[in-house]
């Protein structure tokens, strides 16, 4: 881990009682939901990291608890750093507090996150599909969404193939 | 036909204001089959007269699941999905993603390869530069512009086609170096490009950077300020523009950047004015970093000699028993790396093009996340035009420089 990083891991393990891990020079702090708005306002505001790189989910399935990371990538511009911060949510009915009051860039990342995994954000502003039709069925980066073809529907069958389209097929 | 629900005014509730329901203010959709888009992007306006109160852009009409697809792939064969995100930017999809793969398994690269990447995503960042360029200006009736931008960009695209033998999709970019090494032409190819284009770039800011129509439509419109966009995470020249010095080339060198002797330009206005002029800079700042690196670039392999993750020359498999077993290994099977996530970015023309990639120790990544700057830098559009004309809107949406198969992903 590099020196300058250590005071902000050891803030974050004080304050929240974060774990972490390092592989390659990152390092991947984990954190529990509820104290992830938080933990991300700490950073933002005690140790400068201005800019949420990114924000998305892995799906560990058939894992249940945890099932999901989600994970938020933050760099500081002022200290050239970056640190992970990741957050274990169960599978049944995830639920993360958003973050869309500290970093903007979240709204449009959380609704991604909902349109594809699932993942609610609870005060989330604008909670609708991003990436998909607003009357698709499931969430496709989830491992037990197969990775299949679509049926093209035309106006002569459109009924038809309607009635067995509930997902994409295997 | 199935029943097709009605469109009400009901699931925008929250989006546009008040005097929208009443009918005080108009709703105007554009696009997505709108010519000053770029793409196929929708945006809800509501208007009052002339004048932006909100507007919601409606993503997703290129979304094709390129991260599903991935991991559904090799590590090699995931590859070329990258090349159909940012089609602007294609070099530097498989950069990043290459990058990635790279960090995960800790493989080197031979110096010439390095090199050679830095001189192809340089030249991927002017031609995506010139598309900008020509677009914006076409959409502000520099039509002209629009023809001189293209026809060097299809000099650059050249280039690609001879090493590659892709003009768009190239792929070239591969773990453990490049494909294989540039023809003896390439040298004279680049070296006519950098002959003639400081005397094409000066043209064309003859014809736009001082020209009145072209100014009075650019200057103090679109004002974005540096802590907007800090939070709405833009990056890019977008940034620079707000008077951010951040560029990854230069805060975390890649590729060997700290070698070469380049600036980046930061402007403070914010305007859309600032944002050109910041990437017609950025056009000859690429071109200082393609000429040193052509200056000295290195005799000697192209591609790491690490069996177990870079498929053996094509001479060694025809001679050795090894070579082929490690080739047909490497073309059915894959590598395996290990169960680990790693994050790695690189300065793509429109921002930080980062890659998240996990592992689950098998030859099939587990998730590919592909961090793509259109799509934060389109997220702060509603905040700028809020208040400004509707003509203004698309000078505004030209200068963020979105690319929606970016976007969409």
């Amino acid at each position: 881990m590099e020196k300058s990083l250590e005071p902000i891991v050891k803030n974050l393990q004080d304050k929240f009682g974060a774990t972490y891990e390092e592989f390659r020079d990152e390092v991947h702090c984990f954190v529990k939901p509820e104290q992830i708005v938080d933990a991300l306002i700490t950073l933002r505001d005690e140790h400068r990291f201005e800019l949420l790189s990114a924000q998305t989910a892995v799906d560990y399935y058939p894992q249940t608890s945890p099932r999901f990371h989600v994970i938020y990538q933050l760099t500081s511009l002022a200290q050239n750093l970056s640190v992970q911060l990741r957050v274990p949510v169960n599978g049944d009915n995830p639920k993360v507090p958003t973050a869309a009051n500290v970093y903007k860039t979240a709204v449009w990342r959380e609704r991604e996150l909902l349109d594809m995994f699932g993942i609610e954000f609870e005060g989330h502003p604008d909670p609708r599909r991003i990436l998909m039709p607003e009357d698709a069925d499931g969430h496709p980066l989830r491992k037990d969404y197969p990775l299949g073809y679509e049926e093209p529907q035309f106006t002569f069958n459109f009924d038809e193939i309607d009635l067995r389209k509930p997902y994409a097929k295997e | 036909m199935a029943q097709l629900e009605e469109v009400t005014i009901d699931q925008y509730k929250h989006l546009v204001s008040e005097r929208a329901l009443t009918g005080e203010t108009m709703l105007l959709n554009m696009g997505p089959q709108h010519p000053s888009t770029h793409g196929v992007l929708r945006l809800l306006l509501e208007l009052d007269g002339e004048v932006v109160v909100n507007c919601v852009p409606d993503i997703g009409f290129l979304h094709t699941g390129v991260e599903k697809n991935m991991e559904a792939k090799t590590y090699q064969k995931a590859e070329v999905m990258t090349d159909r995100l940012d089609y602007m930017n294609t070099m530097g999809n498989n950069l990043a993603y290459v990058m990635a793969v790279e960090k995960l398994v800790d493989l080197d690269v031979p110096p010439r390869a390095q090199a050679l990447r830095v001189i192809l995503v340089e030249l991927q960042r002017i031609a995506s530069h010139l598309v900008w360029l020509g677009t914006s200006g076409l959409d502000l009736a520099a039509m002209s512009m629009f023809l001189f931008c293209f026809r060097e960009r299809e000099q650059i695209l050249d280039i690609f086609e001879l090493v590659s033998g892709q003009r768009m999709m190239t792929t070239y970019i591969r773990p453990g170096g490049v494909w294989r090494d540039v023809p003896v032409e390439f040298e004279t190819a680049v070296r006519d490009f950098i002959k003639i284009f400081p005397k094409r770039i000066d043209e064309y800011e003859k014809l736009l950077t001082k020209n009145p129509l072209f100014v009075d439509r650019m200057v103090d419109i679109g004002y974005l300020s540096k802590e907007t966009a800090l939070s709405y995470g833009v990056t890019g020249p977008t940034l620079r523009a707000s008077g951010v010095n951040w560029d990854l080339r230069k805060a975390r060198p890649y590729c060997g950047y700290e070698q070469y002797d380049f600036e980046v330009p930061v402007l403070h206005e914010g305007d859309t004015y600032a944002r050109y002029l910041v990437r017609i800079e950025e056009l000859r700042q690429s071109l200082r970093i393609v000429e040193q690196a052509l200056n000295k670039l290195p005799m000697g392999p192209v591609r790491s000699d690490n069996r177990k993750f870079v498929p053996p020359p094509r001479s060694e498999i025809g001679v050795s028993m090894e070579a082929l077993i490690h080739h047909f290994k490497l073309w059915t099977e894959g590598f395996q790396a290990p169960k680990a996530s790693i994050y790695s970015a690189i300065e793509s023309p429109r921002g930080e093009l980062g890659v998240l990639l996990e592992g689950d120790g098998g030859p099939k990544p587990m998730r590919v996340h592909m961090r793509t700057p259109s799509f934060d830098n389109l997220a702060v559009l509603p905040e700028i035009v809020k208040g400004t004309l509707v003509a203004d809107l698309v000078a505004i949406l030209a200068s963020i420089d979105i690319v929606l198969g970016d976007i969409d992903r």
